[in-house]
């Protein structure tokens, strides 16, 4: 008995070893991700919650506000005291434009309401809220005080419900933004309408192709097969080069429609919806055609022989019989494109026009030009929710090991 | 076997075999069209782009070949591909060892981690490393760069050796192991030399996805660090010039030679897992 013990836990132990070991060979791998990639995303997402801007620059009026709990009138006089305070301290630390930019994300006029308060505010004051609201009345509206009350963190949901066009009013309830300041529920919508179109275009192209490559003998299928390839390995720069000289306007395109007469003068067909449209499927088209190919190489030809055999037509037994069997590889293919479309930034950027622009060109707006990290995060965020729960689907369907190249 | 199907044919199914070949016809211009136009293009003697080319010269060639601005990305793409190339297919390759000698809890959970870098959508990760790189001073390095491709590029290593390791024969490890060869000497002398075209693969994989990389190098990457995409960005954004169809038909010849070196690879590969 003993000895069986023994050699079972030696077992065991070897192992445990064993796995120990595999650990160490991933470990570095791992370890590196972590630190240069898991933790800049993780940062990144936690920036669109995280907001302490207003209290780095405005710590007592930050403070203050937490003791005021009737949201239907403005905060007592303690608080307009430490707005107050807060005022001349940061106009003095010159942080006072800090302040007017975080208040201005969630405040209309948010910028000139901190400036003008600053400037008119007396030296001394018997009663800071008399001399705040004469500095400026809109400090007599709870909204205005709801707005410092949102931006006082350190925690936040006021980048996400914007990156969805939402807002809270003084009081907490969630309301729709005004329709002039709504913008990025449209863009999501884009996002995802372009994302599927692009999805469809690449599957009603790439079907036939797939199944040509896979139905061919396989010295001929492969000699096709390059035709996917190469463009599949042509850099996306390239690719959409190539699509801005052959669509503008001096372009191939309409250079040749003109010649034979179709058309007398160039159409707009770059910098619009029909760049977009054109140069994505085109870079998409083999993410499609590559996961329907391998679907259909694997399917047996005895089935629609048999379904055949039986009495059925040509095209009963391609759309009875076939295309069921390739619903794993449309499903493949669709989820990849749809997923790697709606990420799009590059392509829409270069053929797109100022219209056409999806959620990724906003993500890096607001990163770059317009300096709103908040935003962007929260956007990012948005996106990466989707991203992981589309491909979440797409492996409980295709599994891990699913995931091919080339 | 497809000569009898020929002539079994009905006339139905020969006007939907040649529908089929008409339809795939189109989408093959569809995508090589754009590819083949711009080429001749980087090789006319005129500023437009358009045909008929006015005549046949190498001016552009020569512009992009004496041009800083173009040879310093080409430069500067080399040095961040090479460089992450050599890290992702090191940290890569170890990874997926252990991963195909992995049998605990939580590994399709690790694998997920490990290439999610192909996943997250590239602005995503562009963004999320300026945010996390300016505190450190990275951005505007080759080593911020560097350090930014090798995590896109390890997971196409990942899964390219992976997918050559499960085609391995463990008992030839096993065997180098009862023969007295230790853990070092079993894994360069032989199991590195029957995976090594998968490995090369990988790193090919992870080469191309530096040097193609564009959104990154927009975000991370400083005046000194610009590469051959982000040199041809601004051209199609600013002006495009038949400069720009002289560097894109430099990388399409490159992405020629790079799909011919992966072919040789995969029959390379195949032929050893036949040997083995």
């Amino acid at each position: 008995m003993r000895d069986t013990d023994t050699l079972k836990d030696r077992l065991r132990r070897a192992e445990r070893m064993r796995q120990w070991k595999a650990f160490g060979l991933i470990a570095p791998l791992l370890g590196f991700l972590l630190v240069v990639f898991v933790a800049p995303i993780a940062s990144m997402m936690l920036r669109s919650v995280h907001d302490t801007e207003l209290r780095e620059v405005w710590p007592t009026v930050t403070r203050a506000i937490g003791d005021w709990h009737d949201r239907t009138r403005v905060p007592g006089e303690p608080v307009f005291a430490a707005l107050a305070a807060d005022l001349k301290a940061s106009q003095q630390a010159k942080s006072l434009p800090v302040a007017a930019r975080r208040l201005n994300y969630d405040l209309r006029n948010g910028r000139s309401l901190v400036f003008s308060t600053a400037r008119a505010l007396p030296e001394t004051a018997t009663s800071w809220t008399d001399a705040v609201t004469a500095a400026n009345p809109r400090w007599a509206d709870p909204e205005t005080w709801g707005a410092v009350a949102r931006a006082s963190g350190p925690a936040t949901g006021y980048f996400l419900l914007a990156a969805l066009d939402r807002n809270r009013t003084a009081t907490g309830r969630i309301v729709q933004a005004p329709p002039e300041e709504a913008l990025f529920v449209a863009v999501l919508k884009r996002t995802f309408v372009v994302g599927l179109a692009v999805t469809g275009l690449c599957l009603l192209l790439g079907y036939p192709v797939a199944y040509l490559l896979a139905t061919l003998p396989p010295d001929r299928g492969n000699l096709l097969m390059i035709l996917v390839l190469l463009p599949f390995w042509t850099s996306l720069l390239v690719r959409t080069a190539a699509w801005v000289v052959v669509l503008q306007e001096q372009g191939l395109v309409n250079n040749a429609l003109i010649w034979l007469g179709v058309i007398d003068r160039p159409m707009r067909l770059i910098y619009n919806q029909v760049g977009v449209y054109v140069a994505m499927t085109h870079i998409l088209l083999p993410f499609m055609i590559l996961p329907l190919y391998s679907v259909m190489k694997a399917i047996p030809p005895a089935y629609v022989r048999a379904a055949r055999s039986l009495g059925a037509s040509p095209t009963t037994a391609f759309l009875r019989v076939y295309v069921p069997q390739t619903l794993p590889g449309i499903g493949a293919g669709g989820l990849l494109v749809f997923i790697m479309a709606i990420g799009y930034y590059i392509t829409p950027a270069l053929v797109g026009g100022a219209g056409d622009q999806l959620i990724s060109y906003f993500i890096a707006y607001y990163t770059s030009s317009s300096v709103n990290w908040g935003l962007a995060s929260a956007l990012g965020a948005v996106l990466l929710s989707a991203t992981l729960a589309l491909y979440w689907v797409y492996n409980r369907l295709v599994g891990a090991d699913g995931v091919k190249l080339g | 076997m497809a000569a009898r199907n020929r002539t079994l044919r009905t006339p139905a199914e020969r006007a939907w075999s040649l529908a089929l070949w008409a339809v795939c016809a189109l989408v093959f211009v569809f995508l090589l069209a754009p590819i083949l136009a711009i080429m001749p293009l980087s090789f006319s003697s005129g500023q437009f782009l358009t045909y008929p080319i006015p005549g046949f010269s190498l001016r552009w060639y020569a512009e992009f070949f004496t041009s800083d601005k173009w040879l310093g990305g080409l430069k500067n793409s080399m040095i961040v591909g090479v460089a992450s190339t050599l890290l992702a297919t090191a940290l890569g390759t170890l990874a997926s060892l252990g991963l195909v000698r992995a049998r605990f809890r939580g590994k399709g959970l690790l694998m997920g981690l490990l290439i999610s870098p192909m996943i997250v959508p590239l602005v995503i990760t562009a963004v999320g490393f300026y945010f996390f790189f300016s505190p450190l001073g990275l951005t505007a390095s080759y080593t911020g760069l560097i350090l930014a491709h090798t995590a896109l590029a390890a997971p196409f290593v990942v899964v390219t050796v992976t997918a050559t390791l499960q085609g391995f024969d463990m008992n030839l490890a096993r065997a180098a192991a009862s023969l007295g060869a230790g853990p070092s000497t079993t894994f360069f002398k032989v199991i590195l030399p029957l995976i090594a075209p998968g490995v090369a693969s990988g790193a090919l994989f992870a080469f191309a996805t530096s040097f193609d990389e564009v959104v990154v190098v927009l975000f991370v990457a400083g005046p000194e660090q610009r590469t051959l995409p982000r040199e041809m960005f601004s051209g199609i954004r600013e002006n495009i010039s038949p400069t720009i169809t002289a560097a894109a038909t430099i990388l399409i010849l490159f992405s020629v030679a790079l799909l011919v070196a992966l072919e040789l690879l995969r029959r390379r590969n195949a032929r050893m897992r036949g040997a083995a």
